[in-house]
């Protein structure tokens, strides 16, 4: 065990898979000598050379080309876009081609050796251009599995699995935690399972669910709920897509009462899926009315951010009404 | 960069540069004076210049029959079969193709068989694609050409990832993407071109300027003197040939390819060629062009062209013409009769190869939709059948795709 934080652990990972497949392959804007704006691909280029990492022109549409074309000749790329916020230019590479390769072709070609790494999400003060939670507009993509760890411990085996996944992965990091969030993390090779959600913690009144770096803004929720004597369920989705709603359900069927949270906007959030899902498999066991905490419709704000952010009052007050309906 | 300094504004157009067509053979198939034959074998010419012909029939058969009411949708490569095919038979066989949409020739000279290309328009249970795609997006791995996408353009940055793996796995092979001119406008050309100069990939960029996309004229597609100036602008090497003539067309991507794989280098190739045809068969052209325009073009035929300097070389004769015809006729109607009679794909093939496997998600959506088919089989005949038989045929029948 070593302690990391989440870049070195997603370091860490990229270094095992370079150095496990030398057809694993990893570009982007600055990630060559530079490390990365972040550093995730810090020392890489000179440890495995400038044709196996390396900086693109700064072009989105063309880095994800590219690592299609190249995902289909066989290569494994993991290719940075440096925000979500400008996945954008090649949202038509990842929606009309990443995502429909294998089955437009019939199985004759796929680009399941492709790993999209960005980060996402607010809490940095970046405004409406380096804050944004995408993930909503790639659920919404049969093909693509969208994958968001909460720690560096998660990072690192979520990143391998993504990586060695048959399909191609979008991968989300809470560009948050890179740093804040610091924890144990084995030096050894190790996957996590895509399209598994963790129970976090048990409890019996209700379930909370979220993923990423909403998950520290729900544990701290949930610490003021149990100082209530309010036991929660807790659960990391990890995967959207898949997602896991077994275990959602499993918890909801138990508890009777549903808190989801992530940062992006309400309507159309991918909290909706899941109140949905759960309505329709949990219906008689519901006590109240499923909660969703989450951005307001608008852009990311810059000033009232922390009025923005669904923060852990306003899940804890959630949770409150849920459990007092 | 060296640079001068000057010290009075001067700009600058692009008007300083002007860009020749390289050509070799005139419109009665003969070569050029100061024109040089280039290296093409007796063989390799008639397996040529068979590929043209049979595109040529395939064509006039498929939108007859589309017109029949016999096939959803068809596209012609009418009037480009020297471009297209002249680029494809100066590669290596394993190098990979990445097409638009309109380049059905280069698969046919590669050997994509009539058979394999009625299963894909008819989109029946034999079709690689298993019916996804509309007609005319074929795919083969065997014969490494990349399954066709509708979104326009988007195989061209691919293309130049796809050359940057073989470049790296050190096979000696480069990846030729072909586009037409009205392509060409949209962001991931640039980015491509871009990338493959900056990154020096085994890519052959191939634009078919036939003049219009759908009904946009080229004039309205762009100010400049065609494609190839761009690639002055990514310091890229660039050529301009005569599209419509099939020695200059194969010259120009033989020497491409030497550029690409010895010296790891991007090319650009532009064909100046027409598009005899309509766009498609849901177009009518003779709502934006002159058929006077379209008889000037089809003087310039790069299939009869080929044809008499065959002819002249002895290389084909009038005989060898006309029973090549019949029989191709003949071939693409038995086989369009066998393929349209095919069941389609079953019903399981509407949720495979989304994942490499089914997620139990999907699984359960499919579950649901086999029991509401079962309560109303009359509603989905085609779903119903395949549920009956309850087995996969489609993978039995594929073989080597």
């Amino acid at each position: 065990m070593a302690t990391m934080n989440m870049l070195q652990a997603i370091n860490n990972a990229l270094d095992i898979a370079m150095a496990e497949d030398e057809k694993v392959i990893c570009f982007g804007e600055d990630v060559g000598i530079f490390g990365g704006v972040f550093r995730a691909t810090s020392h890489l280029q000179e440890k495995y050379g400038k044709a196996r990492c390396f900086n693109t022109p700064l072009v989105e549409q063309g880095i994800i080309g590219f690592a299609n074309g190249l995902a289909a000749q066989g290569s494994v790329p993991v290719a940075e876009i440096q925000f979500a916020d400008y996945i954008f230019p090649a949202f038509d590479q990842i929606v009309n081609e990443t995502a429909k390769y294998r089955y437009r072709s019939g199985d004759l070609f796929n680009v399941g050796g492709l790993t999209i790494r960005t980060p996402y999400g607010g809490g940095i003060a970046g405004g409406l251009y380096h804050s944004q939670s995408p993930e909503a507009y790639f659920t919404h993509t049969p093909g693509l599995k969208v994958v968001v760890p909460r720690n560096p411990y998660q990072a690192k085996g979520l990143l391998l699995a993504a990586i060695r996944d048959p399909d191609p992965v979008l991968f989300l990091e809470p560009k948050r935690l890179y740093r804040a969030a610091v924890g144990e993390v084995p030096e050894d090779d190790y996957q996590l399972q895509i399209g598994e959600a963790e129970v976090i913690k048990e409890g019996s009144d209700i379930t909370l669910v979220g993923w990423g770096a909403q998950m520290e803004v729900i544990g701290k929720a949930v610490e003021l709920a149990e100082e209530q004597g309010i036991a929660c369920e807790v659960i990391d989705l990890r995967s959207l897509l898949p997602w896991d709603a077994d275990t959602v359900v499993e918890s909801v069927l138990k508890t009777g009462r549903l808190v989801v949270s992530h940062e992006a906007p309400l309507t159309g959030g991918f909290a909706g899926e899941i109140a949905a899902t759960v309505q329709e498999r949990c219906f008689l066991y519901l006590e109240s009315p499923i909660r969703r905490v989450t951005g307001l419709d608008t852009p990311f704000p810059l000033a009232l951010e922390k009025e923005y952010l669904p923060d852990h009052l306003k899940i804890f007050e959630a949770i409150r009404e849920s459990v007092n309906f | 960069m060296m640079t001068n300094h000057v010290h009075q504004p001067a700009f600058m157009t692009g008007d300083e540069f002007s860009i020749d067509t390289f050509s070799l053979l005139d419109a009665e198939g003969e070569l050029y004076s100061g024109a040089s034959e280039p290296a093409l074998e007796r063989d390799h010419a008639r397996r040529l210049y068979q590929a043209m012909l049979a595109t040529r029939i395939l064509d006039e058969r498929m939108m007859a029959a589309q017109r029949q009411g016999r096939l959803s949708f068809y596209m012609q490569c009418v009037g480009e079969e020297a471009a297209v095919i002249g680029a494809a038979a100066a590669l290596d066989d394993a190098d990979m193709i990445m097409a638009q949409y309109r380049e059905q020739g280069a698969l046919m000279y590669r050997g994509f068989s009539i058979d394999e290309f009625m299963n894909q328009l008819f989109g029946n249970e034999l079709d690689y694609g298993k019916g996804r795609q509309m007609p005319v997006h074929y795919g083969s791995r065997k014969l490494h050409y990349m399954t066709i996408s509708s979104p326009l353009a988007t195989q061209i940055p691919q293309a130049t990832g796809y050359a940057y793996g073989q470049k790296l796995a050190g096979d000696g092979l480069c990846t030729l993407t072909f586009f037409g001119e009205g392509a060409a406008s949209e962001g991931d050309f640039h980015a491509a071109l871009n990338m493959a100069s900056v990154h020096k990939v085994p890519v052959i960029f191939f634009c078919r300027n036939n003049g219009y996309a759908i009904s946009t004229p080229a004039v309205e597609q762009f100010a400049a003197d065609g494609i190839a100036p761009r690639a002055f602008g990514y310091h890229m090497h660039v050529i301009r040939v005569d599209g419509n003539d099939v020695l200059a067309v194969f010259e120009a991507t033989r020497q491409a390819r030497k550029i690409a794989v010895e010296q790891n280098q991007p090319v650009l190739i532009e064909a100046m060629t027409y598009r005899l045809a309509a766009h498609s068969s849901s177009d009518d052209p003779s709502g934006y062009r002159l058929k006077s325009e379209e008889e000037t073009w089809r003087l310039k035929d790069p299939v009869l062209r080929m044809q008499k300097w065959l002819l002249k070389k002895g290389w084909w004769s009038e005989e060898e013409e006309t029973r090549e015809q019949e029989t191709r006729r003949q071939e693409v109607l038995d086989t369009m009769k066998r393929a349209e009679k095919r069941t389609a794909p079953p019903l399981e093939s509407l949720v495979s190869d989304v994942y490499a496997d089914v997620t139990p998600e999907l699984q359960r959506q499919f579950d649901q939709l086999k029991k509401h088919i079962r309560r109303y089989p009359e509603a989905y005949p085609r779903g119903a059948r395949s549920l009956d038989l309850d087995v996969d045929t489609a993978n039995d029948a594929q073989g080597d795709a």
